[in-house]
């Protein structure tokens, strides 16, 4: 059983302890906590250096010093802490620093509020025991054989069809019935490629109704696995870079995800949720206000800019109120689309990016790369140009192709 | 009388109380009623979201989860309270809240009741030690 040590405040007062123990226990793992004697603490404190005022910030202290000595033995990480406590988000984050500088253990980060379910924690505890168990899976570089990838995202579902490390076949199409959408798609990948389901060797499922498709196409399926792993191995075969370092910018139609890898392997990753004003939700919601599609926004954006039409709310909402008053004041189409991209770059910027050490090169990826006044946005915002790959929308597939052929 | 001890989980103030003759109001106590009620399956601590939510008595929405679930299981027994001994700079093993936040509050809280209360520093040495029990003696021997 995977261990994954647990460095907190306040989940048990804060009626989440259980949900985190229920996700990890649904991806096979089991909460372990390093075991800290009271006299150990303020020597931990002193030699970390912080000096928190709350006991409990102490002995997460305590506790990752122990791992960092190696004195208790676990897998991976997860540092949790109240939203909005401010001392417990400098702790979290210093405290993830010094793991991943002091251990080689997978590290993931989340502050929590008391509606926090498992299956906010799923998809993160799920990645944390791939990265633990599937290492060597995770290192294959080469597609092999004639196989498939699904990616069932929630706005739309791609296929991809690769036969000995080339993409021969993808399609996508915006999801709607989750097995409706995957067939629809596998099928034109399948016709483009010129081969039959049947030729098929292996399909890798991933995103949100992979295991709904995993089920269903049962046949032919030897990886369902969450989208963080899967993207990010899709991410740096698009982009060839599967040696040395990168992060990947996965903003997608629901969420976003910043991961960094080394050798092609994802060592740490922090994904926001639930706030459409982060996702290409945003950018479509812009894009319905303005009657164009989607397509268009990015060349529009491109050509504004955003300081014209400044945007003063990062809710989705309240944002397109914002783009709606400065429509009323004259501003022109292309600086609102501009500001849009920028309100959403800027936003991953402030709540993802904070979270990870950002190493370069930046490869940016998803549906929403291929809204270039997005990928400008991000250049600026981060002072450096990502790498938009070719078939950047379909890494999620593409990963599911290379990885489920490692099962050949 | 109901005295409420801060820190709430001291086991030495819990005994000091009751050894004195009055009700110590602890969080072993308030967490006991709550394993003891088979509704509630929320371990380790058994507050549950419901609780997180009527901490919103103590303290608003913008203050994290944590702080006021323990107020949810802290400020009742507060309110309840005759009196109250506070130790101040107490370390890992007499006892502690966890959270310095949660902490200010619960002080506060006290303060504001205008019970009696005591309030002490931890002491450091035999001699300190010695005075402080001679200080609880006296102040819970004096209650009415």
């Amino acid at each position: 059983m995977i261990k994954i040590a647990q460095l907190s405040c306040g989940t048990e007062y804060s009626s989440v302890q259980y949900e985190i123990e229920k996700a990890a226990r649904s991806v096979g793992a089991k909460i372990v906590y390093p075991d800290v004697s009271a006299a150990d603490i303020n020597k931990a404190v002193e030699r970390f250096g912080f000096r928190p005022h709350s006991s409990q910030l102490k002995l997460m202290i305590a506790r990752a010093i122990q791992l960092a000595d190696g004195n208790f033995d676990a897998d991976a990480v997860f540092i949790t802490t109240c939203f909005r406590c401010a001392e417990a988000a400098l702790v979290r984050n210093e405290l993830r620093r010094f793991i991943q500088e002091n251990t080689n253990l997978p590290v993931v980060t989340y502050s929590f509020t008391e509606r926090m379910k498992a299956s906010q924690l799923l998809t993160r505890m799920e990645a944390l025991v791939t990265i633990v168990t599937r290492k060597e899976l995770l290192a294959r570089e080469r597609q092999a054989g004639l196989t498939a990838g699904l990616d069932s995202g929630s706005s739309t579902t791609k296929a991809v069809v690769m036969l000995d490390n080339r993409i021969i076949g993808k399609s996508w199409t915006p999801s709607h019935d989750v097995v409706e959408s995957a067939t629809q798609v596998l099928n034109e990948a399948l016709a483009e490629a010129g081969y039959e389901y049947k030729d098929l060797e292996a399909i890798g499922t991933t995103g949100y109704g992979r295991f709904t498709l995993g089920n269903h196409f049962s046949d032919k399926v030897k990886l369902v696995q969450e989208e963080l792993t899967v993207n990010s191995k899709g991410a740096v075969w698009l982009a060839d870079r599967q040696k040395g370092e990168a992060t990947i910018i996965d903003i997608g139609g629901m969420d976003n995800k910043a991961i960094t890898i080394r050798d092609g392997i994802p060592d740490n990753f922090t994904m926001g949720g639930v706030c459409a004003g982060a996702s290409g939700r945003f950018l479509e919601m812009t894009s319905r206000r303005l009657k164009i599609d989607v397509t268009q926004l990015g060349a529009l954006a491109e050509k504004g800019d955003w300081r014209n039409a400044k945007m003063n709310s990062y809710c989705s909402v309240f944002g397109i109120q914002d783009l709606v008053t400065t429509l009323g004041e004259g501003k022109s189409f292309e600086d609102v689309a501009a500001a849009a991209c920028h309100s959403v770059a800027e936003q991953v910027y402030e709540q993802q990016l904070q979270e990870i050490d950002v190493r370069h090169p930046v490869i940016e990826v998803g549906g929403t790369s291929l809204i270039s006044g997005l990928v400008k946005a991000v250049g600026e915002v981060l002072g450096e140009k990502p790498i938009v790959p070719e078939n950047s929308q379909f890494i999620g597939a593409v990963g599911g192709a290379l990885l489920s052929s490692g099962f050949l | 009388m109901k005295v409420f001890i801060d820190p709430p989980n001291s086991m030495i103030l819990f005994d000091l109380v009751e050894r004195f003759g009055h009700e110590p109001l602890s969080t072993m106590a308030a967490l006991q009623e709550r394993v003891d009620n088979l509704e509630v399956d929320m371990p380790p601590m058994n507050v549950t979201l419901d609780d997180v939510v009527r901490g919103l008595k103590y303290a608003g929405i913008e203050v994290p989860s944590g702080v006021r679930g323990r107020l949810a299981v802290w400020g009742p027994l507060i309110e309840e309270a005759d009196a109250a001994i506070i130790v101040d700079d107490a370390p890992f093993g007499f006892g502690c809240v966890g959270c310095e936040r949660s902490e200010l509050m619960v002080k506060y809280l006290i303060r504001r009741r205008g019970i009696p209360a005591l309030r002490l520093q931890y002491p450091e040495t035999e001699e300190d030690g010695i005075e402080f029990v001679a200080k609880v003696k006296g102040f819970l021997e004096g209650l009415q």
